[in-house]
């Protein structure tokens, strides 16, 4: 089967008319392009959009507290009560399998009063008391300096981490704030370090907070041993949304509250949520496979039709060759041999050009400024997708020549040769 | 070499049944040169092709070289035509976009021959028959007599036992005609039995034995006395 001189043939017969070859590869060309251009758009949209998601740990969920709605154990319905510090090694206890749980507190936040001072400047900005694991859960760089330590949380030290925004606005340009004091409602606090982060609704906002460490937000603002809400995240073998239940389970013991009691405790579960994006890239992933099939199949089907005319047009070659002693698999061969050639050559340079626009784009995407809204990141097809393609082209090389090649040996040899 | 016996044959047409041969006995030694004469369906070509094992016949018996034909799946059938003969045809039916040398290498590459050897033997047989300087021509550079021979090229190519030329001079002028039985006399000569089917006296008169053929049976079976030799007409 992989004589040279079979491979002579199929050149021959291939470029004994290469315009009409050329018109045919291309629909196969045409399809495997669509299918590889529509997989790399639909992976770029989803890149951007979980870029969107910053490199937050998706496997978390966020949990606070609302009023009871039913009495229990003679407490009445509509009690408030807050989370409180010895809540965090409860949950950490009872609950396997969870990787951080982050108590958290805040003050301030969107379209409140300044409350932040340095001098003559003031500012309004969200004032966040947190443990060190926050920065695993929800990223930020850090620019200068350095994020809050255990040593911060065990000596309640009134230091804090401050974004680009803060410093733009509490700070002259080009002073460095770090080692300077900054006045959070009153009180002092240390400045040891600036982010950035990276957001999809614009930078402004999250650039706009400051990171103190938990306990000295409770002592500085008188808190107690208070809780604002959670953020908890499970190892990634275990998806949140299956812990979530125990999870507030736990805290509905601790605080009284009725089992069924389904509104006490509010939560946030962004597992799920990332779930129904992924689950919407998979369907998109779907129509992207369903659409370029369907085109390839067209392709397919125009490569079938035109071998069919081939093998019409050499009816009487074929019978020259019978008669001179092709077997009836030689000349199958040769017609299958050709429509699979054709179809490969031809879904290979598909896939190439598609690759090379795919490679074109992501240049053109890395040249845009870092923190521009696209939604779109870095379109891509891997290795299997390829290979995947691939074993569509030789199988439906095969089937597009299976037919013409019936009917190429169908016809008897001396049929063949009276067609003038 | 061909030993035929109650050949029969009949073609069906819609609902009409034609019968063509009509119990055809014919044999042929080693070393013959028989024509086929007759008129347009006469069945003369029905005969070649069935001895060519183009065709199937409906009843009777056929040996080549004491090997039954019969029943043939196209996979033998191609064997045995590619091993035991060689066919020329009115068209010339030479593969339009090969080179002579490689359109003579056809019966060779289809034995398995390896590329070289194939083309050797080509060459040797492209030599024989005097075109070894066209041997990189393709057909449509070629005239028809140099095409004919071409053909007789490709024909001999798989040493086969017999030879089978349907009206091999019929696309060709007079000259050329006889240049071509030139040929055929020439190969004959050299021991290959060779049957053509033609309806050119001139031409049957080339050959040692004329075969006549009518409305699908044999009425006459002659050996030429005096074989004209092709050259001496060119």
């Amino acid at each position: 089967m992989f004589n040279r001189d079979q491979w002579n043939e199929i050149l021959e017969a291939l470029t004994a008319n290469w315009f009409r070859t050329l018109l045919t590869a291309f629909g196969v060309f045409w399809g495997i392009f669509i299918l590889v251009i529509l997989l790399a758009a639909g992976k770029g949209l989803e890149n951007g959009v979980k870029l969107g998601f910053g490199n937050i740990a998706t496997n978390t969920m966020f949990m606070w507290t609302q009023t009871a709605s039913k009495p229990y154990k003679g407490l009445p319905k509509g009690r408030r009560y807050n989370f409180k510090i010895k809540d965090v090694p409860a949950i950490k206890d009872q609950i396997p399998g969870l990787l951080y749980v982050s108590p958290r507190n805040q003050l301030g936040g969107f379209n409140e009063a300044n409350n932040v001072v340095r001098g003559l400047k003031t500012g309004a900005f969200s004032v966040y008391g947190d443990y060190p694991e926050i920065i695993r859960q929800n990223p930020i760089t850090i620019t200068s300096g350095r994020f809050i330590n255990y040593g911060d949380i065990d000596d309640k030290r009134k230091v804090a981490v401050i974004g680009e925004k803060v410093k733009k606005e509490l700070f002259e340009e080009g002073e460095n704030p770090i080692g300077d004091y900054i006045k959070i409602q009153g009180v002092s606090f240390l400045v040891i370090g600036t982010y950035t982060k990276k957001s999809n609704n614009g930078d402004g906002e999250v650039q706009k907070e400051i990171y103190v460490p938990f306990t000295s937000f409770s002592q500085a603002f008188n808190y107690g041993d208070r809780v604002g809400w959670m953020a908890i995240t499970a190892q990634d073998n275990q998806p949140i949304t299956n812990l979530k239940k125990d999870i507030i389970d736990v805290v509905k013991t601790n605080h009284m509250i009725h089992p069924d009691d389904d509104r006490a405790v509010g939560n946030f579960d962004l597992y799920a949520e990332f779930s129904k994006i992924s689950g919407l890239f998979i369907a998109l992933k779907g129509v992207a496979y369903f659409v370029g099939t369907l085109i390839l199949l067209s392709g397919i089907i125009g490569i079938s039709n035109i071998m069919l005319i081939v093998v019409k047009e050499r009816t009487k070659e074929i019978g020259i060759r019978r008669a001179l002693g092709a077997s009836p698999w030689a000349v199958r061969g040769q017609v299958l041999l050709e429509s699979i050639f054709l179809t490969i050559v031809s879904g290979m340079v598909g896939i190439a050009v598609s690759t090379g626009i795919i490679f074109l784009i992501n240049k053109i995407l890395e040249g845009t400024p870092d923190g521009e809204e696209t939604m779109f990141a870095d379109p891509s097809v891997d290795l299997m997708v390829i290979f995947i393609a691939f074993l569509i082209l030789i199988t439906s090389g095969l089937l597009a020549g299976l037919i013409p090649a019936q009917i190429a040996i169908k016809t008897k040899p001396i049929d063949a040769l009276r067609t003038e | 070499m061909i030993e035929i016996k109650d050949l029969h044959k009949s073609y069906q047409t819609g609902s009409n049944s034609l019968h063509v041969l009509k119990g055809i006995d014919f044999n042929v030694q080693e070393g013959e040169l028989v024509s086929i004469m007759g008129s347009s369906g006469s069945g003369k070509s029905t005969l070649l092709n069935i001895l060519g094992m183009l065709d199937e016949a409906d009843s009777g018996s056929y040996f080549l070289d004491g090997i039954p034909i019969k029943n043939l799946n196209e996979k033998i059938a191609a064997q045995y035509r590619n091993k035991f003969l060689g066919f020329i045809f009115q068209s010339f039916n030479l593969i339009t976009y090969k080179n002579a040398v490689d359109n003579v290498a056809m019966p060779l590459y289809y034995q398995g021959v390896k590329r070289k050897e194939r083309l050797e033997k080509a060459m040797h047989y492209l030599s024989k028959v005097g075109l070894a300087d066209w041997a990189t021509h393709l057909p449509n550079e070629l005239s028809g007599g140099q095409k004919q021979r071409v053909a007789i090229a490709r024909a001999l190519a798989s040493e086969p036992k017999v030879l089978l030329a349907d009206e091999p001079t019929g696309a060709l002028d007079t000259k050329t005609s006889y240049e071509v039985m030139d040929l055929i006399q020439g190969i004959n000569d050299e021991g290959k039995t060779i049957l053509i089917v033609t309806h050119e006296p001139d031409i049957a008169d080339m050959t040692k034995r004329i075969v006549n053929l009518k409305d699908g049976v044999i009425i006459d079976d002659t050996i030429v006395v005096n074989q004209i030799k092709a050259l001496a007409n060119v």
